[in-house]
């Protein structure tokens, strides 16, 4: 079996400072990761090279994507091949209504996988259904993208998009920050929703609650830009008891 | 920072020459001899079968002419215009007197097609021509699309002319001016460079001069016009000045909405355009005047394009009536342009919507007049301009209340957006208020394109351009909804096409 993603001693700089020193993670379809580290230790950086936001400078290392070079491809090539992102602090996009912002990205993506567009019924039918499984509400949707969304809905609607894009590769960063505990398990029943045994999901998360929504088959722990330790669900119970510390020496 | 760095190679890289439209039509043409000369000036009136009133009248605007000097205020820059190297008249030679589309010269036909306006098209799908229209309009749920009337300008004499029974039907007089000054004279006569005098400005004296055609519209009073008058425009003929002229009169309590959309084929000369377009309200009544420009800017390295130099005016004329302007202006090398507003009738209301959009070499130089002279008048300026590669774009906007203008109410909005570091966004506002009872208000911005916006659109498979072309949208909205439904779908597309190539 072909792993879905493989990060191969990866060594990333933003600015001629290297954040990355190293770091290897292999995620299989099916499988969820969770990755738990202290602030600054380089978790968005690794989920912003793995997407190909500009401004990051890959020095060693390499990433294949079912078993492909994804650092050759364009972001949005990546994405059209299955790899989502859901962003740490979601930006809002003025001017642009939810719903139209996400039938051309659908859109976009089809066309890029030679499959053909949505048509208006069934792309809003889709849609309608998704968000009704969120809770969210028909009108957010006419709104500007994220523009004036509470902090809780703009993750909502990250997930939104994930549940209509349908990727092979979930990245979420952070999904559980700013989210009331309703909405927390609001989200996470939709992420769940997701899983399946061709699909795997990269969780980032500073809090072990999350992962008792969704629980995941590994943890890691990385630290100064590198993973320092993984193990199954049971690591984040440590690290709930214990603290980062004893990783702080060890990286 | 390395993100915004890669933005602004790729903005580097623009290639205007996919320009779109840049393609020409053979067909003859019938030119009046190059340069410029009385003997021009009633060469071009002849050919249009002028009286004498209107040689006299273009006569005195060509001696003015000579006397006045070509004004260099604006934030543009071009090499001096030879105006003796130019045509001032051109035309299709017709093989006959048309009086169907179906007996244009299949070639321009083919051009329209080009540019996505099919003529034929335009009949058959825009209006239910082959019923006269009821007076209710009840149909059931199935609400006809909106019409539009087209007057098509090939270069410089109107070709084409739809819808004209429908019209009629209504009171509405719309057609080429070189027809209305034959047929009704009297209107002509009695409007035309009452907003803006022949001695208006070296661009406008030039255009009185020489015009060759352009629009006449007349809506009688309380007339509703049924459907949207369009005009597109198009330059063909090489090295040769256009010069179009439009009179759009609303009387008393009657509306019509006017939509003037152009695009120009690639050449290398620069081509001279000095249009004026002349609005007039009685009481009561309104003109919506929307266009959109998308005429050659230049290739990559900013050879060629169009200069585009236009006097737009709208006079208020009557109390309560209103005129609004929202234009689109994504095209020529260098545009200079200032549509607008004097609001003499008391309660009268001026409006300004505008999206210019400059990538490559160009230089936009636009805004807007509002002139408050009567009282409780009240206008209102959205201008959104956009920057890309290495062009200049400024707005220029002036607002001024006269002592008489006693509770005059403005509110002006400018925002820009740039794209890349090479390129500048320039607002330059005037405000004079000579009562104390005006109230102005004035915002502006300048803003980057965010590039976590934009990597956040192409992580969801937006490709850069789309990426921009969406958030570029979402920035002018505002004016895009004042657009006619039709002409916003179409400008919507513009704005993407024309940034096209801003961004790799
Ligand atoms: N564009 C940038 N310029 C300079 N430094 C950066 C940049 N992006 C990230 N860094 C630095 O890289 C390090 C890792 O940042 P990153 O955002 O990946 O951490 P994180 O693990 O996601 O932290 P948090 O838990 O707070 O979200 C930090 O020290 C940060 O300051
Ligand atoms: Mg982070």
């Amino acid at each position: 079996m072909t792993a879905l993603l493989e990060v191969k001693n990866l060594q990333v700089r933003v600015e001629d400072r290297e954040i990355l020193h190293g770091l290897s993670l292999t995620v299989n379809p099916g499988e969820v990761h969770a990755i738990m580290g202290p602030n600054g230790s380089g978790k968005s950086t690794l989920s912003h090279v793995i997407a190909g936001k500009p401004g990051y400078e890959v020095t060693g290392g390499e990433i294949l994507f079912k078993g492909e070079d994804l650092l050759e491809m364009s972001p949005d090539e990546r994405a059209a091949k299955g790899v989502f992102l859901a962003f740490q602090y979601p930006v809002e996009i003025p001017g642009v209504a939810t719903m139209n912002f996400l039938r051309s990205a659908l859109n976009a993506q089809r066309k890029a996988r030679g499959e053909s567009e949505f048509s208006t019924p069934d792309f809003l039918k889709k849609v309608r259904e998704v968000a009704k499984s969120l809770s969210i509400p028909q009108d957010m949707l006419k709104r500007g993208v994220n523009v004036g969304f509470s902090g809780g809905e703009k993750k909502r609607n990250e997930i939104l998009q994930m549940a209509l894009f349908e990727p092979s590769l979930c990245i979420l960063d952070e999904m559980d920050s700013g989210l009331d505990i309703d909405a927390l398990r609001i989200a996470a029943d939709g992420v769940n929703a997701l899983r399946s045994p061709d699909r795997a999901m990269v969780v980032i998360t500073h809090y072990q609650r999350l992962l008792n929504y969704i629980v995941p088959d590994f943890v890691h722990v990385m630290s100064r830009g590198k993973v320092v330790k993984s193990g199954g669900k049971e690591l984040a119970l440590e690290l709930e008891e214990s603290g980062y510390a004893q990783f702080e020496d060890a990286a | 920072m390395p993100a915004v760095q890669e933005t602004v190679d790729r903005v580097r890289r623009i290639d205007v020459d996919q320009y779109r439209y840049g393609f020409e039509t053979v067909i003859e043409s019938e030119k009046a001899p190059k340069g410029l000369s009385e003997d021009t000036v009633r060469f071009i009136s002849a050919k249009k079968n002028e009286p004498a009133w209107m040689l006299e009248w273009r006569l005195e605007a060509y001696r003015r002419w000579l006397t006045m000097t070509e004004p260099t205020w604006a934030r543009v820059d071009y090499p001096k215009i030879d105006y003796q190297d130019l045509y001032y008249y051109s035309a299709p030679k017709p093989k006959k007197q048309l009086s169907s589309i179906d007996e244009i010269d299949p070639e321009i036909l083919k051009t329209y097609e080009k540019l996505g306006i099919p003529l034929r098209e335009v009949a058959v799908l825009e209006g239910v021509v082959t019923k006269p229209v009821s007076d209710d309009g009840e149909e059931g749920a199935a609400a006809p699309r909106s019409k539009i009337a087209v007057d098509a300008v090939f270069d410089s004499v109107s070709v084409a002319t739809t819808f004209q029974k429908e019209l009629k039907q209504a009171g509405v007089i719309f057609m080429p001016i070189s027809e209305a000054i034959r047929e009704h004279p009297e209107l002509v006569q009695k409007y035309l460079g009452s907003v803006v005098p022949t001695s208006d400005n070296y661009f406008a004296t030039l255009n009185s001069a020489v015009f060759s055609d352009g629009s006449f519209v007349y809506v009688p009073p309380g007339v509703r016009c049924p459907m949207e008058l369009s005009t597109y425009f198009r330059i063909n003929e090489r090295n040769t000045g256009q010069f179009e002229r439009t009179l759009i009169i609303a009387d008393k309590g009657s509306y019509v909405s006017y939509l003037e959309g152009c695009t120009a084929p690639q050449r290398d000369e620069n081509q001279l355009h000095a249009a004026v377009v002349e609005l007039v309200t009685h009481d009561d009544a309104e003109i919506k005047y929307s266009t959109v420009q998308n005429w050659y800017p230049g290739n990559s390295e900013g050879v060629g394009g169009i200069y585009n130099f236009v006097t737009k005016r709208g006079d208020c004329r009557g109390k309560n009536s209103k005129i609004s302007w929202t234009q689109v202006e994504t095209g020529s090398a260098i545009t200079w342009k200032y549509p607008s507003c004097i609001l003499r009738g008391d309660n009268s209301r001026g409006e300004f919507y505008s999206i210019a959009i400059s990538n490559g070499f160009q230089q936009v130089d636009s805004g807007t007049k509002m002139i408050h002279l009567g009282k409780n008048t009240t206008s209102r300026i959205i201008s959104k301009g956009i920057a890309a590669g290495k062009s200049q774009n400024t707005y220029r906007g002036l607002v001024t209340a006269h002592r008489k203008a006693t509770g005059a109410r403005n509110y002006t909005a400018c925002d820009s957006l740039l794209i890349g570091d090479k390129c500048g966004a320039h607002t330059v506002p005037y405000v004079e208020a000579k009562n104390s009872s005006a109230t102005f208000e004035h915002e502006a911005t300048t803003s980057k394109i965010s590039e976590d916006v934009l990597f956040y659109c192409i992580q969801r498979g937006l490709s850069q351009e789309e990426a921009v072309g969406l958030v570029v949208n979402g920035f002018v909205k505002d004016v895009l909804q004042q657009l006619p439904m039709e002409f916003a779908v179409e400008a919507q597309k513009l704005i993407s096409i024309s940034l096209e190539g801003s961004v790799g």
